[in-house]
């Protein structure tokens, strides 16, 4: 009896050498990389010779935008939530743990701090519209001295930003100042955060940029 | 999921034997890995920004400043001008230095032309700046003999020296008006680091620097309404 040979070829391919692959890609993309963390404006920075890496700790971050709204942002939750309450019992603001909860969710927040509480009221999909609104006197935090009246017609010099920055500073001792910045900011923009800053003897701080590569060199 | 494949064993018509293969099907589990991989990179970011340190000189500082522009030979001023523009003046200001434009002088902030900042900078303060070319040759060649802290403290020495006891180094005052933009400003400070510029500090302007300014480019924006108004009125 003749051996009569069938040989049914197989379409299979093993793909485990290719599950290899990406599972190592994926490892590598896990480890090394952080979150884009989103930031309720755009900001184009200067590039710059420097290496020097932010740290990534202990770092509260003004954001300033192209037409000079100032936003905040705190890397530790806890530090951010203890900071709101300080600035809250400055103006006699007292918030809702709810609102405390939401407040510490935020990425980076610039809202003045008497229209705070009604910002953390609102559901998210309506506090990301009301950040784009960036024409609104309620949108970024006020920097440089805004002159209050009170009844009587006194003048009492306050400074919002310098605020949060001194509270900021009393909850975490640590804490590294950084400016991020747009490069199309108009200096007078920027001075009045650096000479905020001046005036509560902050002297060191860092000037995010990026890197300036060849090309642009 | 897992296939089971029949393998046909040849030969004897009735006794065939059953032969099963176990194997994995990995095809969905790569899917999905691709899918986690395209997640992690539009959503990640791999570059950390980079930062620039400054140091700002405080409300008492900047006293120490004025006297540091007193070392008249030392100080180089750059003005921050309207759309990018950039002037400069070296030494001591005087008032007749004021009333003169030609007193300002107009760099460019590109490196390759002759007149650029870069290139009036490293003249001035060639000594430091090639004794720290030196020494970043030295941490190339030997790059295990010089860690990052040790070439920072090196380099600091060299412009501490050159800056206190060998008075070569040229302090610069950096001054951004309000037509400048805060990209003016870190690219000057990028120069400073560029340039090993030891003694640098970030001043307001003065009235005189402003009609100084204004002089040179007749543009009226540089000045207060006020001085708009001397301006018509002399």
């Amino acid at each position: 009896m003749a051996k009569a040979k069938v040989k049914k070829q197989s379409t299979f391919i093993d793909m485990t050498a290719m599950s290899d692959v990406t599972v190592l890609l994926l490892t590598f993309f896990m480890l090394t990389s952080t979150f884009v963390q989103k930031e309720p404006i755009d900001v184009t920075t200067p590039a710059s010779v420097s290496e020097i890496k932010i740290p990534e700790t202990n770092l509260l971050t003004i954001l300033v935008d192209s037409k000079g709204k100032i936003f905040l942002s705190l890397d530790n939750d806890n530090d951010k939530r203890a900071t709101l309450e300080a600035v809250g019992a400055d103006y006699g603001i007292t918030f809702t743990p709810k609102q405390l909860n939401t407040f510490k969710a935020l990425e980076a927040f610039g809202v003045p701090i008497r229209s705070m509480a009604g910002f953390l009221d609102l559901p998210s999909d309506q506090q990301d519209a009301y950040m784009k609104n960036l024409d609104s006197q309620r949108v970024g935090i006020p920097a440089g001295d805004v002159e209050l009246k009170d009844a009587k017609g006194l003048v009492a010099s306050d400074n919002e930003f310098k605020r949060w920055v001194a509270h900021a500073n009393e909850v975490n001792d640590e804490l590294q100042i950084a400016i991020k910045a747009d490069k199309t900011t108009e200096y007078p923009v920027v001075r009045t955060v650096m000479d905020d800053l001046r005036k509560m003897k902050k002297n060191r701080y860092l000037l995010i940029t990026s890197l300036k590569t060849a090309s642009s060199e | 999921m897992s296939e089971v494949q029949v393998k046909e064993t040849g030969g004897g018509g009735k006794n065939k034997q059953k032969k099963q293969q176990l194997r994995v099907d990995f095809t969905p589990m790569v899917d999905m890995n691709m899918l986690l991989i395209t997640f992690f990179m539009l959503c990640s970011s791999l570059l950390k920004p980079e930062t620039l340190p400054i140091n700002m000189p405080s409300d008492v500082d900047v006293k120490e400043e004025e006297k540091n522009k007193a070392r008249a030979s030392g100080a180089v001023t750059l003005l921050l001008g309207s759309e990018d523009e950039l002037y400069y003046y070296a030494g001591e200001v005087t008032d007749a230095d004021y009333a003169n434009p030609d007193f300002l002088i107009k760099a460019s902030w590109n490196p390759e032309d002759p007149n650029s900042i870069r290139q009036y900078l490293m003249e001035k303060n060639k000594g430091t700046y090639e004794e720290i070319q030196a020494l970043k040759k030295q941490r190339q060649d030997f790059p295990k003999e010089m860690p990052d802290s040790l070439f920072r403290r090196l380099s600091d020495e060299i412009q501490n020296k050159a800056m206190k006891e060998l008075k070569i180094a040229p302090t610069v005052i950096i001054k951004p008006s309000d037509l400048s933009s805060y990209k003016n400003m870190v690219d000057a400070l990028d120069e400073m680091l560029v340039c090993n510029i030891g003694a640098y500090a970030v001043v307001e302007l003065t009235d005189g620097d402003r009609r100084l300014l204004f002089d040179k480019t007749k543009n009226s924006n540089y000045l207060t309404e006020a001085e708009i108004a001397q301006a018509n009125g002399q």
